[in-house]
């Protein structure tokens, strides 16, 4: 554990799209939180420009999106545009929910580093971003 | 000039997001931003907004911004929520509230983690938002952690305190308590749909008449903020007040209270990083191990550790 006041990993949690089902973002939050990360948690229905320009501001390390909707091929590649639109290109990337597993190779040319799916030990997910952001 | 001051002078949110994290962090990198960017600072209205938690600070920071917006003025916000005392973890969910601004670049909303101090602001609080002064808002709202009855801090650093009441928390005896109520400078009902909205601003106002002769009686002010209401008077009401500060000289008082406090504040936390850099792990817990079995006072080895760094000087 580190000490209150030192630098933190800052995650953006988002729900992009329609679907208002935000538990499993919730429970992903939450477990981020447990793990010491500072999450800022947008809530549901997020466009593209409203996640880009939440990551800019917060000047997150990391950026996590739940779907559940099956719209993630239409609204990820949109999140990712408006990022890059932004020059925010250094955020680690992933996303979780129902997700069939031959969107996994699109997702990952997008730049996702990694998809957690229904059933995924939420320890995995803090160990992921541990793993990846450097501070 | 670094690439990133020439940015934020541009305007640059971007720059500006970057630049609050190394000082929120405390780098040395940050130190040198904010030595560069503090002259900068000084211009913006810093106004505070306090209160209970789930007593509608965030709703309220966001109707008020709109109400700033339609008066072509631009807004940064500090939302401060806490940390968790164990994982040192947070979760900053103050955005949530403030969603119709999310796209307007006349509005900048930037969420800390209390890290562990007191008084429902963060470590870095000042620094951040001198840093945000700096890049010319009209406005700054820090909106503080839920805040009881003595999280007085935030009327050191914000001009404007405004304290956020709701009807149906409490009797007038509550109102009478010293603390919190004692630094506000515009009090708001907020919730003012709710019933006994009209008795809690009817006891706040007997409340005030208590006061001595002279002294200032902050105006109170009912606002329904999910809906917009009471926005205008708010915001008029903010002003009215930087206006007084400036007429009566408070402002400048303001100012230079708050300077002492930040330094005096700054070498009390230099000084107590030098008594541990002078103090081994081991020594600590052999002195600290001798208070718990009650064999010392905390006083005397307090005295202990801090002549170990005078023995060094």
């Amino acid at each position: 554990m580190t000490a209150p006041t030192a630098t933190k990993i800052r995650v953006l949690i988002a729900k992009p799209g329609l679907d208002g089902h935000d538990r499993g973002a919730k429970v992903v939050a939450r477990a981020l939180r447990d793990g010491g990360c500072e999450v800022i948690y947008t809530g549901i229905r997020q466009t593209p420009e409203m996640i880009a320009e939440a990551a800019l501001q917060e000047d997150v390390d990391v950026v996590g999106l739940s779907i559940l909707s099956g719209a993630h091929l239409e609204l990820f590649p949109r999140v990712v545009a408006e990022l890059k639109k932004r020059g925010v290109d250094d955020v680690l990337l992933f996303c979780g929910g129902i997700i069939p597993d031959e969107d996994t190779k699109p997702l990952e040319d997008l730049g996702f580093s990694a998809i957690f799916r229904p059933g995924t030990n939420t320890q995995d997910i803090v160990k992921f971003v541990y793993a990846h952001v450097t501070k | 000039m670094d690439d990133l001051v020439k940015r934020f002078l541009n305007g640059e949110r971007r720059a500006l997001a970057r630049i609050i994290s190394r000082v929120e962090n405390g780098t040395p990198e940050g130190r040198d931003y904010l030595r560069t960017l503090f002259p900068h600072s000084g211009r913006t209205h810093i106004i505070g907004v306090t209160g209970g938690a789930g007593s509608g600070k965030s709703t309220l920071t966001g109707a008020l911004a709109g109400e700033y917006r339609k008066r072509g003025k631009t807004v940064g916000i500090v939302a401060v929520d806490p940390s968790s005392p164990f994982t040192h973890g947070a979760i900053l969910g103050d955005r949530i509230r403030m969603q119709e601004h999310a796209l307007d670049p006349g509005v900048y909303v930037r969420s800390m983690a209390g890290r562990g101090a007191l008084g429902g602001l963060a470590p870095t609080i000042d620094d951040v938002v001198s840093i945000m002064d700096a890049f010319g808002f009209d406005y700054v709202v820090i909106e503080t952690v839920g805040a009881g009855q003595d999280e007085v801090e935030i009327a050191g650093t914000a001009l404007t305190t405004i304290l956020v009441n709701n009807p149906g928390t409490g009797d007038d005896i509550q109102a009478l308590k010293a603390g919190i109520i004692e630094i506000a400078d515009i009090l708001v009902v907020n919730k003012a749909d709710h019933p006994g909205a009209d008795v809690l601003v009817s006891q706040l106002q007997a409340l005030l008449s208590l006061a001595p002769k002279g002294s200032r009686r902050p105006p109170i002010l009912k606002t329904t903020a999910i809906k917009n209401e009471g926005m205008e008077a708010l915001a008029d009401a903010i002003d009215a007040h930087r206006v007084e500060l400036e007429t009566t000289g408070k402002l400048e008082e303001h100012r230079a209270e708050d300077a002492r406090h930040q330094v005096l504040s700054i070498t009390r936390s230099i000084l107590l990083e030098r008594i541990r850099a002078a103090t081994s792990e081991s020594d600590l817990a052999a002195l600290v191990q001798r208070v718990a079995a009650r064999e010392l006072d905390p006083h005397s080895a307090a005295d202990e550790l801090a002549a170990a760094v005078a023995a060094q000087s």
